[in-house]
């Protein structure tokens, strides 16, 4: 049985990468990783050694490979997803054994969540060890079976590149995600002759990307016929590059644009027909016109129950297509009436083909009443408020700055009020919902990014989370920009208890958090401390002009929360704080 | 209602623990699994039998599919197809009463595979009902132990399961 996959490597934005077939050397198993991950383009790994990775990190000491070291495993792996996500190349992160496979786990399923391709490098005892519970010992291919998309134990040092080059290829194509390789420190160890690339045993795995005829005709059809249809973008469109193919579309049909928290970037935010977000937290506008449009084209989108609310009452008079290369993903949440199976770029491409030009006058006349009637609103005044801060950093940014996000408050702040014009600069934890994943994510996409304007957009209780990381930032003077809207709670849980639990704030003050400028300061880095709107602005320019990390402490009005909002699991024509 | 999935893996470590951890995590019912190596030895086929209206199992089904180690997934349930199962029973026998079991044995074209002091180890092929029968007609002499294999299929025909 040969392999059956259809399609080449998916790198969006690339060309498909050529390996050259090299002659065969007999080398260690820790330089045969380094010679894969170079032949495989990796250029940056983040990571932390410790005992079972010392052979492979004897190796790196020789190598021209760039190791970024951080200051802890958890740092490692956002940190390579933000380098992933702001790149479209896969994140690569080494963590030794035990614990420090075990810090990963977070970052892992969060990538896992989110459809991030990362190879992660564990290191484990050796294979005599294996199973006797020695020092540092933690079964981590069984404990991340479900929050990877793969997993290898290697056992075999003949069959290491071969499983390296698997990674790569399931972790980049289909639709991407987290590979874990766990490395017995023997197997680092001991030498195989090494030649790349081998060939993948992979009979299991296939790809589908072009999308089925049939169903293409039906959705082009669908979409000529509708009188109220919208758009709901993912992360999809994105991961699989099809802004430009989502803007042509636009163009042609003159169709509105919703997108999810994960889809943000992938249609021009400062565009007429965009609406922003939709769900709990999404604009008035984007939810009421999911609830009133007789056709949904959902592309690279999962219906997440943030997005969809009751899913009963979720756009209750559309007909919904459903484009998605994950063929699980189709009917898992809501009912769908053309399903789609492929990569959202190629699908688009066919719809473009075939579907004529085509407008919407009426239906725009009533989207935009909603959005002149229900925009998104804050009270100004004296009070520092977050959305003016968001608004300054997408002014002063011209939208175009690289984006990272904690979880909470902060991220849906971010979401509703940062005018995103590009895709892949907008990186947050969506499915997880990961605190702490803001700031090591920022210093992966400087990483990648070292001339961009990068900004955490933070809370007090995120950024606690991993706020060691801002060692790494200042080692590799990575000019990150965090800017933590400090209200002194854990403002988003906070907001729940006063919407269900009467007010009863259990455990949501965080009365002793450290003076965060002093906290920059300590690091190396600068620290800035704002409390009034006019401050708001000279401090962003000194901190974009900073050479070094800067954490931008804005003393924000404590009692403002993110509105509109749908309850979770109502309609999202429900809204409070319309 | 019942379905009977026929699944073809690639034959490698921690296989199985991905497709019950699969079944577990999603909250499906297995109503029962066999693996075995197929004519193919890096293959094994798994036959699952899982409780579930149609989008379940079709849940179920695409679910297994997005495993990197499964080949093939096919729902057989609504095909002509051959199931067997494997039972042994050991039942409570007394020289007294021992004709009257091997009379059962008979009917049912069972086999006793071992014979102690006081009791009967019988062995017996078929499908679910007959299987379920033979457990039920045995049950009045005492049954002291009940082991099941779960169900193995095959389409009825020329060609393979796996269409």
């Amino acid at each position: 049985m040969g392999v059956k996959t259809i399609g080449a490597m998916e790198m969006p934005n690339e060309r498909t990468r050529e390996i050259p077939k090299t002659k065969e050397l007999e080398m260690t198993g820790a330089e045969i990783v380094l010679e894969c991950l170079k032949h495989e383009g990796v250029e940056v790994i983040f990571g932390y050694p410790g005992g079972s990775v010392l052979p492979l990190y004897d190796a790196l000491y020789d190598s021209d490979l760039r190791h970024i070291l951080v200051r802890h495993e958890q740092g490692a792996v956002h940190a390579a997803d933000g380098y992933a996500r702001s790149t479209g190349r896969p994140g690569v992160c080494i963590a030794t054994s035990g614990p420090g496979a075990t810090n990963l786990v977070t970052g892992i399923a969060n990538a896992y969540m989110d459809s991030v391709p990362i190879v992660a490098f564990t290191g484990q005892v050796g294979l005599g060890l294996i199973g006797k519970d020695s020092f540092q010992e933690a079964d981590i291919t069984g404990i991340t079976i479900p929050i990877t998309k793969y997993n290898y134990l290697v056992r075999d040092v003949n069959k290491l590149a071969q499983t390296i080059h698997e990674a790569f290829y399931l972790a980049t194509t289909g639709r991407p995600g987290p590979v874990i390789i766990d490395l017995p420190k023997d197997i680092t160890t001991k030498t195989a002759a090494f030649s790349y690339p081998p060939q993948r045993e992979l009979p299991g795995y296939k790809v589908i990307r072009r999308g089925n005829h049939e169903k293409i005709r039906q959705a082009v059809l669908a979409i000529e016929n509708a009188k109220r249809p919208v758009i709901i973008a993912g992360g999809g469109v994105i991961s699989s590059g099809a802004h430009k193919e989502l803007a042509q579309l636009v163009e042609k049909t003159g169709i509105p644009v919703i997108t999810t928290l994960m889809g943000k970037g992938a249609f021009p935010e400062d565009h007429e027909l965009t609406l922003g977000m939709l769900g709990m937290h999404g604009t008035a506008y984007a939810n009421y016109a999911v609830c009133e449009a007789d056709l949904v084209l959902s592309a690279g989108m999962r219906f997440d129950d943030r997005v969809t609310g009751d899913v009963n009452t979720f756009a209750p008079k559309a007909k919904i297509i459903h484009i998605d290369i994950d063929p699980a993903e189709i009917g898992k949440n809501v009912r769908v009436d053309i399903p789609i199976v492929g990569n959202c770029r190629d699908v688009f491409r066919e719809i473009l083909k075939r579907i004529k030009k085509i407008s919407f006058p009426e239906w725009l006349e009533r989207v935009s009443g909603w959005r002149r009637d229900y925009p998104l609103k804050y009270s100004g005044g004296e009070k520092l408020k977050p959305q003016f801060i968001v608004e300054e950093i997408s002014r002063l940014t011209n939208g175009e700055a690289y984006i990272t996000t904690e979880v909470g408050q902060n991220q849906m702040w971010a979401a509703n009020y940062y005018t995103c014009k590009y895709p892949r600069r907008f990186i947050s934890s969506g499915g997880l919902g990961t605190m702490g994943f803001g700031l090591p994510a920022a210093i992966g996409v400087q990483v990648a990014h070292p001339e961009a304007i990068v900004f955490d957009i933070a809370g007090d209780g995120s950024v606690q989370m991993t706020s060691q990381e801002l060692a790494t930032a200042v080692t590799y003077r990575l000019p990150i920009n965090i800017a933590i809207l400090n209200n002194n709670y854990l403002g988003m849980v906070r907001r729940w208890q006063e919407l269900f639990f009467n007010g009863r704030y259990s455990e949501t003050k965080l009365s002793s958090s450290p003076d965060f400028v002093k906290l920059a300061e300590a690091y190396g880095a600068r620290g800035i401390r704002v409390t009034s709107p006019e401050e708001v602005r000279p401090a962003l320019q000194e901190a974009i002009h900073a050479p070094e990390p800067v954490i931008i402490d804005f003393i924000i009005d404590p009692k403002e929360n993110v509105y509109p909002m749908v309850p979770a699991g109502g309609s999202l024509n429900k809204m409070l704080g319309r | 209602m019942k379905h009977t999935l026929a699944v073809l893996v690639q034959n490698r470590p921690g296989v199985l623990t991905r497709i019950s951890g699969l079944f577990s995590r999603r909250g499906y019912n297995i109503e029962s699994l066999s693996v075995g190596r197929t004519e193919e030895p890096t293959i094994s086929r798994i036959t699952i039998v899982v409780e579930g209206d149609d989008q379940v199992v079709e849940q179920v089904c695409k679910q297994l599919y997005k495993l990197v180690d499964v080949i093939k997934v096919s729902d057989i349930t609504k095909d002509a197809h051959v199931d067997r199962e494997l039972i042994l029973i050991k039942v409570n026998a007394d020289p007294a009463n021992r004709g009257e079991i091997m009379q059962f044995v008979d009917v049912f074209r069972a086999h006793v595979v071992d014979i102690g002091k006081n009791s009967l180890i019988i062995e017996a092929t078929g499908d679910e009902e007959k299987i379920n029968a033979i457990e039920a007609s045995l049950q009045p002499f005492g049954i002291k132990e009940v082991v099941r294999t779960g169900k193995v299929a095959m389409i009825r025909g020329a060609k393979p399961t796996e269409k």
